[in-house]
């Protein structure tokens, strides 16, 4: 006999002028299990759960709280049903301590006086009882992101909230801290929790889930159970239709040096361990090279470095023969092409429309400006359709449309269509496949090989294993701002990355306990 | 694709009714606080306010009296537009006023110890609010300071600055704090009226210079639409980060903004002082009001360089007005404080929007769910909006 529902979506219904965001679509949570949440970007997950939260209400359908039908008005409404989520970007401020955030909002006082001893003593028995290792005492800016996201969990747990959503937990982790994060889930199941676990990674679901609900355009298009499933099959029904799970690369032909990076240090605006020091390499025409790491180990400066937005403190850049140490963006941009990290802050003008983002690197160029300085828009306009047509760029009004209205995997085809078509040697690609289906990775995985045997000399940089070990040529793994591995991704295994990222290899202590962990 | 659109999702319209919206508020507000005063003559007064010259007996006292308003809105325009041009790259120049009183303190010198003509005076006063425009640009630029405080202490700086300079013997005249009068001192340097007095009961202060500040405000927004620069400022503006990315010069480009702002605004002094509508005061120890009445010019016409002629013209309006209403009961500055109101309401512009725009989408969203076709109902929507 299943255990009882401890929350329903039935028959949710939610429009927005002109999209239907979810079509009919029902959740059931189990009491004491582990529901995945799979779907594109764009299937209305999100949707989804701020309808659970009460940010908006759905048109149609009910929610049931045990059976009940309950009105979730805001999230106060959701907080009092004792539903709680980790959040992709963590909610936490960073000045205060692990314990201060715990309790943030749900002080217990006397007088007016915070009443700590209390607080301290559910934190650590909630934190015994799961596994949750923190420091109710350390400050949130100095410890690792693991164990931020333990308080999160631990925020959750603090206020007795039996119903926890996940939102995609595992982005900024490393492989040991997902498999941690996995037991806690287990742990947590097992105390009779229930647990929504919003996520497009298949490995992780299949290992940690017990049943998965599948959206696909905002349609509800079933709900398996796990043991009875395999990766092909969800991916099947996540995409409608076959999604080429193994990267399909020919082996590599490299040919001329391309890039020549000689001692580069790189100064960070952060921590002094964040920036980058002293780091060479090379990468060839025909060549994928990925810079792996775990996220804030230098990665983002070391593109600042390479592609001219903030200076060098020592080094030597050499691009096709070419000192371009001290040239400007605009001069590097010539023959380098730059995928973004941050699509939002640096890749797009969100209030531009797209046919001016498609053009951004370009606009100042004979085709697109006259000589005497207007822009030539009937020019700009074909143009950006050409390449919305060329890489299925898709929008609401086309050209016309404002980059901000269209979705994240839109936005990023139309960054890769600009920078792939632009003149360019050298194509650096940051975290491409960041945020996007598995549908939309397969394509921009696509295209960063056509780069290569077009030959391109490519350098991504990325935080997602499965890419590391697929996509690439080479590996080179960077951990506090060194490269401290070159790797061969056909002769190393994930584990062994995962040591290299952790900076295992070099500490012999962190070495033996990991390996004790796993 | 849908071509049709509702009329009331439609950014420009919205801008206006917004705008309008503001006015109405702003004027109940001005008159509660006539009734308050006192309630008698309340109506009166801000009828006075509103319709500012016609309110005058004769149809030629009428003409003279829109002439002084108009002469008075060219400067506004300048200062408005000045404000404009930098907020659409993320700047806030609060500074105008600084870079007001450079212009109108080099054309002035210019015109009254130098002789010159009244288009090389403009041209001098442009630089002058250029070079200040470009103090600021530069500290924000490579120093990071924020350009409303270095704004407000360059006005304070520049006003007295102006001061010391204009008391100089050549441009001072001998028995007032005043300038010389520039039909005594130097006619060159009169703006020519090019035959424009004539439509206004011979009122000599309506010159070229309100023809000149409607093309500025065209001008202005022809850069910003339609040329590489205008597409480098704007992107700028929205995303420094993604024009830094983009290989745009982000630093120039700020500095170059509030130096264009600066020249704009110090146009505008010379449009005031260069028509003989007055005379600097070489004792004065405030800012002139008219680089902050530019703030709420731009504001009131959304932010658009064409809105901001007609806006600049409805603020200059209601202060002419307010100047002629009973001043034994009321004080003058109420059309100062209805201004003022109009402009804090306009803070709420964004507001009124989101509250149009989910008014909107509701309205569509049950319409849709009653008949399932959205565009349809669209189309419905904004046949029923044209009326």
């Amino acid at each position: 006999m299943d255990a009882p529902y401890a929350i329903e979506m039935v028959n949710i219904t939610k429009r927005f002028p002109g999209i239907i965001a979810n079509d009919n679509i029902t959740l059931q949570l189990r009491k004491g299990e582990i529901h995945a949440l799979l779907g594109e970007n764009g299937a209305g997950k999100s949707t989804l759960m701020s309808v659970l939260f009460g940010l908006y209400q759905a048109e149609e359908g009910v929610i049931k709280k045990d059976g009940k039908e309950v009105k979730i008005n805001n999230p106060n409404d959701a907080n009092d049903l004792g539903i709680g989520m980790v959040h992709q970007h963590f909610k936490l401020v960073q000045c205060f301590t692990v314990l201060e955030n715990i309790i943030l909002g749900v002080e217990t006082t006397k007088g007016g006086l915070l009443q700590m001893d209390e607080a301290r003593k559910k934190v650590v028995a909630l934190s015994e009882k799961y596994g949750l290792q923190v420091d109710p005492d350390a400050v949130i800016e100095d410890i690792t992101v693991g164990m931020q996201q333990r308080t999160e969990i631990l925020k959750m747990l603090y206020r007795d909230n039996e119903i926890l959503i996940f939102d995609e937990p595992t982005a900024v982790l490393t492989p040991q801290e997902i498999e941690e994060l996995m037991q806690i889930m287990k742990n947590l199941r097992a105390e009779g929790k229930s647990i929504l676990f919003i996520s497009h990674k298949l490995n992780e679901i299949m290992a940690v889930a017990d049943r998965v609900t599948v959206l696909r355009r905002g349609k509800y298009i079933g709900t398996v159970d796990v043991k009875d499933t395999t990766k092909e099959d969800l991916s099947r029904m996540m995409v409608g239709r076959d999604v080429n799970m193994v990267v399909d690369k020919t082996p590599a032909h490299p040919g001329d040096v391309v890039l020549k990076i000689e001692n580069m240090t790189v100064a960070s605006k952060v921590h002094d361990n964040n920036a980058v020091k002293n780091v060479s390499l090379e990468v060839r025409e025909g060549e994928i090279v990925c810079i792996a790491g775990i996220d804030g180990n230098g990665q983002t400066e070391f593109v600042y470095g390479l592609t001219g937005m903030e200076p060098l403190v020592e080094g030597k850049i050499t691009l096709c023969g070419e000192d371009i140490t001290h040239d400007s963006i605009r001069k590097r941009s010539h023959m380098m092409s730059h995928i973004p990290e941050d699509r939002h802050k640096h890749g797009l003008v969100l209030d531009y429309p797209l046919d001016y983002n498609i053009v951004l690197q370009r606009y100042y160029q004979p085709d697109f400006t006259t000589g005497a300085g207007f822009l030539k828009k009937p020019d700009i306009r074909s143009y950006s359709q050409r390449l919305e047509e060329e890489y299925d760029v898709r929008s609401g009004q086309g050209s016309i449309t404002i980059a901000r209205a269209m979705s994240g995997g839109n936005q990023q085809k139309a960054i890769i269509a600009r920078e792939i078509d632009k003149e360019h040697k050298l194509l650096v690609a940051v975290q491409p496949t960041r945020g996007l289906d598995v549908g939309a990775i397969e394509g921009v995985h696509k295209n960063l090989i056509r780069e290569r045997d077009n030959g391109r000399a490519v350098l991504l940089v990325s935080l997602e294993l499965e890419e590391v070990m697929n996509v690439p040529d080479r590996i080179l793994v960077m951990y506090e701002g060194e490269i401290v591995g070159d790797l061969d991704p056909k002769k190393t295994t994930v584990e062994e990355l995962g040591l290299y990222m952790a900076g295992a290899k070099r500490n012999v202590g962190v070495d033996t306990e990991r390996k004790e962990e796993a | 694709m849908k071509e049709k659109k509702n009329l009331l999702k439609n950014p420009s319209f919205q801008a206006i009714l917004t705008s309008l919206l503001c006015i109405v508020l702003g004027l109940l507000i001005g008159y509660i606080v006539l009734l308050l005063i006192n309630p008698a003559g309340a109506g009166e007064a801000i009828g006075t306010i509103l319709i500012n010259f016609l309110s005058r007996n004769s149809q030629a006292a009428q003409l003279k009296a829109l002439g002084n308003t108009l002469a008075k809105t060219a400067p506004l325009l300048m200062c408005a537009l000045s404000i404009c041009f930098c907020y659409k790259v993320g700047l806030f120049n609060i500074g105008a006023a600084g870079q007001y009183e450079a212009g109108a303190c080099m054309g002035l010198y210019a015109a009254l110890a130098w002789h010159m003509p009244w288009f090389v005076c403009l041209v001098l006063a442009a630089i002058a609010g250029a070079v200040v425009g470009a103090i600021s640009g530069a500290l924000k630029a490579y120093r990071n300071v924020n350009e409303v405080i270095s704004g407000i202490m360059l006005n304070w700086i520049l006003l007295y600055l102006s001061n010391m300079i204009l008391v100089s013997p050549s441009v001072k005249d001998v028995t007032s704090p005043y300038t010389i009068r520039l039909a005594s001192g130097n006619p060159k340097a009169l703006i020519p009226t090019a035959g424009l007095n004539t439509l206004f009961a011979n009122n000599k202060t309506v010159t070229l210079a309100i023809p000149l500040s409607i093309l500025f405000a065209i001008l202005i927004w022809v850069i910003l639409t339609k040329t590489k620069f205008g597409y480098e400022l704007r992107a700028t503006g929205f995303n420094k980060e993604a024009a830094k990315y983009a290989g745009m010069k982000e630093k120039q480009n700020i500095i170059i903004t509030l130096a264009i702002g600066g020249a704009l605004a110090g146009i505008g002094a010379s449009f005031l002082f260069l028509s003989g509508y007055q005379e600097w005061s070489t004792t004065q120890t405030s800012v002139p009001a008219m680089g902050f009445n530019g703030i709420a010019a731009t504001f009131l016409g959304g932010l658009h360089p064409i809105g901001t002629i007609f806006a600049s013209f409805f603020i200059q309006s209601i202060t002419d007005g307010g100047a002629l209403i009973n001043k034994s009961v009321y004080p003058s500055q109420i059309s100062d404080l209805i201004s003022s109101i109009i402009i804090y309401l306009c803070g709420f512009v964004l507001f009124f929007k989101f509250a149009l725009n989910n008014w909107v989408s509701k309205r569509e969203a049950q319409v849709s769910k009653v008949d399932g076709q959205v565009i349809k109902a669209d189309d419905k929507d904004s046949k029923g909006g044209d009326k």
